[in-house]
């Protein structure tokens, strides 16, 4: 017997729709229209132009990068080892991961102040390294659940103790058995939370605002402020960035080992051996 | 000369003693098989020769070396696991490649070696295959190639066949047992399923509650038991209760009937002790005709497996198991139809009751 058309279902799929989309398209619309009567990239022309611009996002994307290595390099080494040691540990580790949920950033960045500020031990506030360093590690603790999630569950994924233990029994040392069997069979979680931490850190705007650090969040309130057509443009850029990020992330997390990035040239290989 | 020695291994998890006191001498390119029922010691034994557990007390020589307190890595050990454990992240060749990498084999040592490997296996077609797009039983083809090619002292097979379905694991059992012989690696099998033991190993130990209950041939493990675990454990046994009448002339009685035994088979056992007369299907036969012991029977249940037929009966007070094979001429005998059976006395396994 054939099926009813799910009218009620697609029904409410295109209002889904239609709530994340109609503002969206409206913001675009109005991002096109700076020049009177006429529809122009010019928003997008004034953005690019722009130095500050260019100087923020870069500096965002360094700090960005920067909490992608020093997060993977805490979070991979503890989720593989709480896994094969610890595993009474998990739901304990796993909370302390989902703190800064909970916990607002704007605590988090007064805390910094606090304790790394000018009269502290540590004073980390009074150079620019020393605050970038605070910046990078706030952004480290902000995406904490994405990144442990991420690596937690791909580690989830494959038998991580007997994978060590086939490992072991080749003659592997602890570090090699980490280098060459586990982190690669969780790279695509790895690179998951990677692009996640990435669009979180980007557009950031507490932590970096209140460490006074010339990053793209600020530079995002800023402009809002003062101008009516970049920030509707800076918005829709700033979604395209991230949506490249989540479609990059479903492609590393799909992937399959042995599977080129890239599909292999075969006609133009297949030219050459035929010379 | 023992080649794997275990002297008085223990481990104990908290309070909680799993392998209690155990020895084991295995000679060069000897199988030895482990079976048991789960949780009695086994697989902790297997691990603790692994190196992936430490024992609590004991000592366990490997080629005459004291490797009790040796990381699992420094052992030179081969392993092949339930679950296969292949790297995900490598191909056959990569994963075979892995422990001889390790051992840092020049790359054209790696790649002689691996061919070698992947031939003895017959998959040196699939070298470039990653274990997602291997079977079950080749994932497991490899799990062994890559074990071997580093060549261990010893091989370590943690329940290989158990996720694989009958007719492979069948096929790969012979193989297992095939390539041992033709490498004439030391080996260590553990397992539940007492079939397996039985086909593949020079010598089986029964394991039951962390103890060796018995260490011997499948031979005399099947028809010789030494423990009543072990009687019930390995093969159908079938028991009739009896009571020793004179222990020196070997009778018992079986019901109402007096049967005589071999005098030895109940030698050291006073009159009237109470005792069990074990017997395997295949020692019973329809009839007055194929033993000296003869009953009265009533035919219960007959169940038709193919080349055999069992056939269960009330007998001695007691139901037996007894196997005839099928014959096109010969039909079975009807359920509730009288009959006798019989078994020869010296195929009486006698246990304490």
């Amino acid at each position: 017997m054939k099926k009813p058309f799910p009218w009620l279902s697609t029904l409410i799929v295109v209002l889904a729709a239609l709530y994340f989309l109609v503002p969206l398209y409206a913001t675009f619309q109005f991002s096109l229209q700076m020049k009177r009567g006429e529809w122009s990239l010019a928003a997008y022309e004034s953005v690019f132009s722009s130095d500050v611009f260019l100087s923020t996002l870069a500096y965002s994307a360094v700090a960005s990068l920067a909490a992608i290595v020093v997060g993977a390099a805490l979070v991979a080494p503890t989720a593989y080892w709480v896994r094969l040691r610890l595993p009474k540990l998990r739901p304990v580790v796993e909370f302390v991961s989902l703190l800064p949920l909970i916990i607002p950033p704007v605590v988090l960045v007064f805390g910094h102040i606090r304790m790394f500020g000018s009269s502290s031990i540590l004073p980390l506030t009074t150079t620019d390294g020393g605050t970038n360093f605070l910046l990078v590690s706030g952004y480290v603790v902000l995406s904490l659940p994405y990144m442990y999630r991420a690596v937690d569950n791909g580690m989830a994924s494959i038998d991580i103790v007997t994978l060590t233990e086939a490992a072991e029994s080749l003659g592997a040392s602890r570090a090699r058995t980490i280098m060459e069997v586990i982190l690669p069979n969780v790279r695509s979680s790895i690179i998951s939370g990677a692009f996640l931490t990435f669009s979180i850190s980007l557009g950031e705007f507490v932590l970096a605002s209140l460490l006074n650090r010339p990053a793209f969040g600020p530079y995002l309130v800023q402009i809002g402020q003062d101008r009516a057509y970049e920030p509707a443009a800076l918005a829709v850029m700033t979604f395209a960035l991230t949506w490249a990020c989540m479609g990059l992330m479903q492609y590393f997390a799909t992937r399959k080992p042995g599977q080129r990035v890239f599909p292999r040239l075969t006609l133009a290989l297949s030219r050459n051996e035929a010379r | 000369m023992s080649f794997l020695k275990l002297s008085a291994v223990s481990k104990a998890f908290g309070a909680n003693v799993v392998v209690k006191s155990f020895d084991l001498s295995v000679r060069k390119g000897e199988f030895v098989s482990f079976l048991g029922p789960s949780g009695c010691g086994k697989t902790t034994v297997l691990r603790m020769v692994s190196g992936f557990e430490r024992p609590t007390s004991g000592a366990i020589e490997i080629g005459g070396r004291d490797v009790t307190h040796l990381p699992a890595n420094q052992r030179q050990i081969g392993m092949v696991f339930q679950s296969y454990a292949l790297f995900p992240n490598m191909s056959v060749f990569g994963n075979v490649a892995f422990g001889l990498k390790i051992a840092g084999a020049s790359k054209p040592e790696i790649a002689s070696r691996v061919k070698e490997m992947l031939d003895l296996i017959q998959l040196g077609h699939l070298a470039d295959r990653y274990p997602y797009q291997l079977s079950g039983g080749q994932q497991q083809r490899v799990a062994l190639a890559r074990a071997l090619a580093a060549r261990p002292q010893v091989l370590l097979l943690d329940e290989p066949l158990s996720a694989l379905d009958a007719k492979i694991r069948v096929s790969l059992r012979d193989d297992i047992r095939a390539i041992q012989r033709e490498l004439n690696i030391t080996t260590i099998f553990v397992t539940h399923d007492q079939e397996e033991a039985l086909t593949i190993s020079d010598r089986v130990v029964v394991m039951n509650g962390g103890i060796a209950e018995q260490c011997d041939t499948p031979h005399e493990i099947y028809n010789r038991p030494t423990t009543r675990f072990v009687a019930g454990f390995v093969g159908k046994l079938n028991n009739i209760p009896a009571i020793v009448v004179d222990p020196d002339a070997g009778t018992v009685r079986v019901e109402s009937d007096v049967v005589t035994l071999e005098p030895r088979a109940v030698a050291g056992r006073k009159a009237g002790d109470p005792i069990v007369l074990a017997l395997r299907p295949e020692a019973v036969s329809m009839g007055t005709r194929s033993g000296d012991v003869v009953l009265e029977a009533k035919v219960q249940e007959v169940y038709f497996l193919g080349s055999v037929i069992r056939l269960k009966v009330a007998a001695a007070g007691v139901s037996l198991s007894l196997d005839i094979f099928n014959r096109a001429d010969a039909p079975p005998p009807d359920v509730g139809s009288t009959t006798h059976v019989s078994f020869s006395s010296h195929a009486v396994i006698v246990l304490d009751s």
